[in-house]
């Protein structure tokens, strides 16, 4: 017992000690820095959103990001935290604020971006030990929360305004539509794709005659079509992930894999039988496919930390996005994908190792050639 | 396998980092030499192995590459006077560690008359048996100046023993700001040959492949230049990658070889060595000349004259900065060796040994260091780490004392090249926890040998006290038949006794 204490009082001392340690050199890289790139990319889809759907989207976005910055303050606070300015500056809460303002619908009022901070940062977050620590994707632990709990205004779509028959509302109209929470107006109101495909279906509609039927709803890779706040720009989605990938904040393992996941079985299922199965585009353009695939699925706290890991966590996503879409009672599935998959991550890390230099993927290290002189 | 190729050119490994490597200007400027300091202090232990022996006493002359101290063991290195002088003191240092704590260290005052020893050179170098030159190279006090100074005639031999076919040199150079490798092979290509040629013939290798990194093109140029002549000996440019330098690295960039990680690299046939001994052997062999100085690079933001010195070993950092023109600015950190894995130093008044290859003088915003924030699991460490290691798993385990989780995750397969911290956004001190773990690891591992030890001599003595106890029990019982004997021979008599009584009463 005796030494035990002593070691663990050496080790004390000797990780909270200065650094002494090599190396004497860094690359320069940081949280704020990684953080503010992935915001960077998702600048172009937002700005697109904010013209697609007017000033609604706009104080949605704003009021969830300003709700996650303030239940984060006030978490670290009521823990006690000496380090509260720094750790809002490191972005983590101001993008997970944007994420779930992307993933809510466009006209959302605004108990649901108060509601959904609340629950990203202080559940999603810091009761599970802060940044680094929370097992599930903050931003959709709130998006499922709040769509489990109020599944009416998280699933009222409007028509994007450029495609809608009436004029959007000015700026005190849409603070009035936003802060009262009033009834979209019925000119408005729009549906999803994949909504509406689904609801046809179960009222035996299939989808060779629902998708040619005038009221059908349009799909575009430009993203003038109804959704989520940020999720319709698949253009400047895409976009974004690829200057990610250029510039190494996320590899290609992920996001690739989670399309595949998604376009591989709807291909398929298309091919056979398309009166029932939505086509691979028709998916991949929809709900929170790309979106999902490069920005949510990729968080790094949330999914495995090795490349091969990171396929079967990617396959996963995809493969659950399409079964809930096709066989589900949502219309949408990726956050759900998501959130399993997140719970699969700790597994998926433990299983899925990479090979110790010198050593077998058992951890044995790697026999000895014969010599052929000894 | 074109297919597995493909496949491994998308999913393979990209270990390692790029950092800025700080190479020039210091690497062009041409090597200089410096003045004789006044006192030189030689470290007793700058090798891997046992210490050397001190065979001067104080007050003795000696000249410049004279024996002063003597190999001890079979893994040891002889050291030599770095210059003529006398004798000073034998006593303790400073040793150019973090740690600062003290080492056993030879002064010799310093008369700046440069009075080389009697030489033995040999008519033809060449000619000379394997088990000669690596005895030679074995007096000459000769240590792997790559920074892992292990003595290098016992891998000569070793690598002569093992049935080599390979002999690799290592001139990648792959830490930032250090060019004294670059220098010496842009300077001496055609000596570094030479000594390439010897450890060739020493170790039985029918090939020598030098690796030199595609960012010293000047150095391969000479290099390839050198060894025209040689069709034995090729030299190969390897991309510039951090840590190429890496003995596991280069064997398998070079000959396609991995090392199993409870193996030596002369278990698959080939033995690594720096440029730097090549030169060093080459001096050893061929001039007769002991291993008593060598180019080390002065630089980093705070060097008024940055570039390459040669140095006499024993000099003190602060006198080969002095020297070579003084500091500009304030030091922030003295580090020796290079920025990736070298040392800081805890103030200039210690010595260079054998492994410095370079002293940095970094000034605040080189050495400027931010607190570390929680890890994000961003996987960079993962993807750096050129041994495959999760360096964000093990730190983890590391923090809660879980050293065994540590080392079940492949703790000690660590190079400890620092890789994981360079590239951590959080700026997590990753190879701080891993020393610090290997630290608390060794002392276990000395306690448990120490326990077992402990163990061993109770049972010893408890086996000892039980057969005492039985020897006693058994002389016990020895010494009661014994006396039941005697008293039965003593009664048997007495009824003789008796009875012949009887007889002589009845006769009576």
């Amino acid at each position: 017992m005796s030494t035990a204490g002593t070691s663990s009082a050496r080790a004390g001392s000797g990780l909270t000690a200065a650094v002494i340690a090599s190396p004497h050199a860094h690359g320069g890289n940081s949280v704020s820095a990684t953080m503010f790139r992935v915001k960077m990319a998702l600048v172009p889809a937002t700005l697109f959103s904010f013209w697609l759907f007017g000033w609604p989207s706009f104080f949605l976005w704003a009021l969830t990001i300003l709700s996650c910055l303030c239940f984060e303050a006030l978490s670290l606070r009521l823990m006690g935290s000496r380090r509260i300015k720094a750790t809002l500056l490191d972005g983590s809460a101001l993008l997970t604020g944007w994420l779930l303002a992307l993933s809510l619908p466009p006209w959302a009022p605004w108990w649901v971006a108060v509601l959904g901070g609340l629950i990203a940062i202080v559940i999603g977050k810091q009761v599970f030990g802060g940044i680094g620590q929370n097992v599930f994707n903050p931003a959709m632990v709130a998006r499922v929360a709040l769509l489990v709990s109020f599944p009416l205004p998280l699933t009222q779509w409007v028509t994007p305004l450029p495609l809608s028959p009436v004029a959007g509302p000015d700026f005190v109209h849409s603070l009035r539509q936003f802060l009262t929470s009033a009834p979209l107006p019925d000119a408005m109101v729009s549906a999803s794709v994949l909504g509406y495909t689904k609801t046809e279906l179960s009222r035996g509609i299939d989808l060779l005659h629902s998708l040619s039927s005038a009221s059908a709803p349009a799909l575009s890779w430009l993203g003038e079509r109804s959704g989520s706040f940020g999720e319709s720009a698949s253009l400047l989605i895409l976009g974004g992930g690829l200057y990610l990938l250029a510039r190494g904040i996320i590899s290609w393992h992920t996001p690739f894999s989670v399309l595949a996941g998604v376009a591989i079985p709807a291909a398929i299922g298309h091919q056979l039988d398309p009166a029932h199965y939505l086509s691979a585009t028709t998916h991949l353009l929809s709900g929170a496919a790309l979106l999902g695939a490069f920005f949510i699925a990729t968080d790094y706290v949330t999914s495995p930390n090795t490349g091969s890991g990171q396929i079967v966590f990617g396959l996963g996503i995809g493969l659950l996005t399409w079964v809930i879409r096709t066989y589900g009672g949502y219309p949408e599935g990726m956050a759900f994908a998501v959130l399993l998959m997140n719970a699969l991550t700790p597994v998926i890390d433990r299983l899925i190792k990479p090979r110790i230099l010198g050593r077998d993927r058992k951890g044995k290290p790697l026999s000895i050639p014969e010599t052929k002189e000894s | 396998m074109g297919f597995m190729n493909l496949f491994k050119s998308i999913a393979g490994h990209d270990w390692g980092v790029h950092p800025a490597d700080h190479k020039r200007p210091a690497c062009d400027v041409q090597t200089r030499q410096l003045p004789v300091p006044p006192r030189v202090y030689l470290m007793l232990l700058q090798h891997v192995g046992a210490p050397a022996r001190p065979v001067v006493l104080v007050g003795q002359k000696v000249k410049k590459g004279e024996l002063i101290a003597a190999a001890h063991g079979n893994i040891s290195a002889p050291l030599h006077a770095s210059t003529s002088g006398t004798i000073s003191a034998i006593d303790e240092i400073t040793a150019p560690h973090a740690s600062g704590l003290p080492g056993m260290a030879i002064s010799i005052d310093t008369d700046g008359e440069e009075d080389w020893i009697e030489t033995d050179i040999p008519s033809d170098p060449y000619a000379l048996s394997p088990e000669d030159i690596a005895g030679r190279v074995a007096s000459a006090g000769v240590v792997g100046l790559g920074g892992a100074t292990f003595p290098s005639s016992v891998k000569l031999n070793l690598g002569r023993r093992s049935g080599i076919d390979t002999l690799i040199i290592n001139g990648s150079e792959c830490e930032p700001y250090l060019s004294c490798d670059d220098r010496l092979m842009r300077d001496k290509a055609a000596e570094i040959v030479s000594g390439i040629r010897l450890m060739l013939i020493s170790t039985g290798a029918k090939v020598a492949l030098a690796g030199i990194e595609d960012n010293k093109p000047e150095a391969i140029a000479a290099m390839q230049e050198a060894a025209a002549g040689f069709s034995e000996i090729s030299v190969v440019p390897v991309p510039a990658r951090y840590p190429m330098g890496s003995d596991r690295q280069l064997i398998i960039e070079l000959s396609d070889r991995e090392v199993p990680s409870d193996a030596r690299a002369a278990d698959v046939g080939v033995i690594v060595h720096n440029v730097g001994t090549a030169y060093a052997v080459h001096q050893a062999v061929c001039l007769g000349r002991p291993l008593i100085a060598r180019l080390m690079t002065l630089n980093g933001g705070a060097a008024a004259r940055p570039g390459n010195y040669e140095v006499p070993f024993g000099m003190l950092v602060s006198d080969l900065i002095a020297f070579s023109g003084g500091s500009k600015g304030d030091i922030a950190k003295l580090v020796m060796g290079g920025p990736m894995m070298g040392s800081v130093l805890p103030h200039a008044r210690v010595p260079v040994v054998k492994g410095t290859g370079g002293i940095l003088l970094l000034d605040a915003r080189e050495a400027a260091d931010s607190e570390s924030e929680p890890c994000i699991r961003c996987g960079s460490c993962v993807s750096a780490c050129p041994m495959g290691l999760l360096p964000l798993e093990m730190s983890a385990r590391i923090r809660n004392e879980d050293m065994d989780a540590a080392v079940a995750l492949g703790l000690a397969d660590c190079i400890a090249c620092g890789c994981c911290a360079y590239v951590c956004p959080s700026r997590i001190p990753l190879v701080q926890y891993f020393y610090h773990a290997k630290g608390d690891l060794y002392e276990r591992q000395r306690a448990q040998l120490r326990g077992e030890a402990t163990k061993k001599l109770a049972l010893q003595r408890q086996e000892r006290l039980q057969r005492e106890a039985r020897e006693k029990v058994e002389a016990a019982a020895k010494r009661k038949a014994q006396r039941a004997a005697d008293a039965a021979a003593a009664a048997e008599a007495a009824r003789l006794a008796a009875h012949d009584d009887a007889k002589q009463g009845e006769t009576a």
